[in-house]
């Protein structure tokens, strides 16, 4: 089954990308931007078909490489 | 003594770190990430690149292959390992050194010759130094040292921080920052102080007619410290 992976930077790490965008988000005339935070996401198909093994399988690829804790976080989204 | 530098896929200061090592006197192998076992060591160097074209984040893929057990391993019993550039990448990645490379602040690849202040001689890499102030090089689009506030208490107190960014006189402030690395910090180490990470590349410094010689002077200190 497929398992999504979302992965964003922790609240207080700094998004010089995020800032970027959203200063030519302003630019391009869209005024009513707070704050952009830009991520990574991630679609994997495993073999495995129980979606709590499936999804704590994910959870695990995500705490050993897809995402760094000391600035990301991440959430596990069951796709299919 | 001896030496190894890693090669990954995507390394490309490999082959200047092994000429700066061997030109200093290091009996230096070459040795290809996807081996198991490292040559006996003295000294263990993960170069300067992009290893695995930067995928993910920097020095993540390199962190998990094979020859990194061993390195890890090898650093975990107490020898001597040192990463240069995306070398430290794979240092932070691995969990060898505490902290994350993080894109350059102002977003630009950075490609100038910089002075680090040596702030803590207390370890082999730095003991007997007789300078405080270096020149290196540096080439990096992601060198923005970060930390928890809960971790930058911890490598401060534990004397962790190897090298800063600073003027040629030594001073550390905002406008000498290239990166904006928390306070500075251009290089660190673990906290038993036997693995040093660092952005700044002194093989890039070692030739009087091209470079001026302040890696000399930091290889040749260390080859007398490990000997």
């Amino acid at each position: 089954m497929k398992v999504s992976a979302v992965i964003t930077l922790k609240k207080d790490v700094l998004d010089p990308q995020g800032k970027v965008i959203h200063e030519t988000l302003d630019g391009m005339g869209f005024n009513s931007v707070n704050e952009v935070r830009q991520g990574k996401y991630f679609e994997i198909d495993v073999k495995e078909n129980d979606p709590k093994k499936a999804k704590d399988l994910v959870e695990d690829m995500c705490k050993k490489l897809l995402a760094n804790l000391v600035i990301e976080n991440y959430k596990i989204i069951e796709t299919q | 003594m001896k030496s190894s530098v890693i090669t990954f896929p995507g390394s490309n200061c490999d082959r200047d770190m092994d000429v700066a090592l061997t030109k200093f006197g290091f009996k230096n192998k070459m040795v290809w990430h996807n081996d198991k076992e490292l040559p006996k060591s003295d000294l263990i160097v993960l170069p300067g690149g992009f290893s695995y074209g930067d995928y993910l984040r920097c020095g993540s893929m390199a962190s998990k292959s094979k020859i990194m057990h061993s390195v890890i391993n090898f650093a975990k019993s107490g020898g001597l390992v040192m990463g240069i550039c995306n070398g430290f990448q794979i240092l932070v990645e691995s969990g060898l050194v505490p902290g994350v490379l993080l894109r350059n602040k102002y977003l630009q690849f950075i490609c100038k010759n910089v002075h680090v202040k040596v702030e803590n001689k207390d370890n082999t890499f730095f003991k007997n130094l007789d300078k405080k102030v270096l020149e290196f090089h540096i080439a990096h689009n992601e060198g923005n040292y970060f930390c928890t506030n809960d971790q930058l208490k911890e490598i401060e107190d534990n004397n962790q921080i190897a090298i800063y960014y600073c003027d040629q006189n030594g001073n550390t402030n905002d406008q000498i920052n290239p990166n904006g690395s928390i306070k500075n910090i251009a290089g660190i180490f673990n906290k038993e102080k036997n693995v040093l990470g660092m952005m700044p590349h002194p093989e890039r410094m070692i030739d009087e007619s091209l470079s001026g010689e302040d890696g000399s002077i930091f290889f040749k200190n260390l080859l007398n410290n490990i000997k």
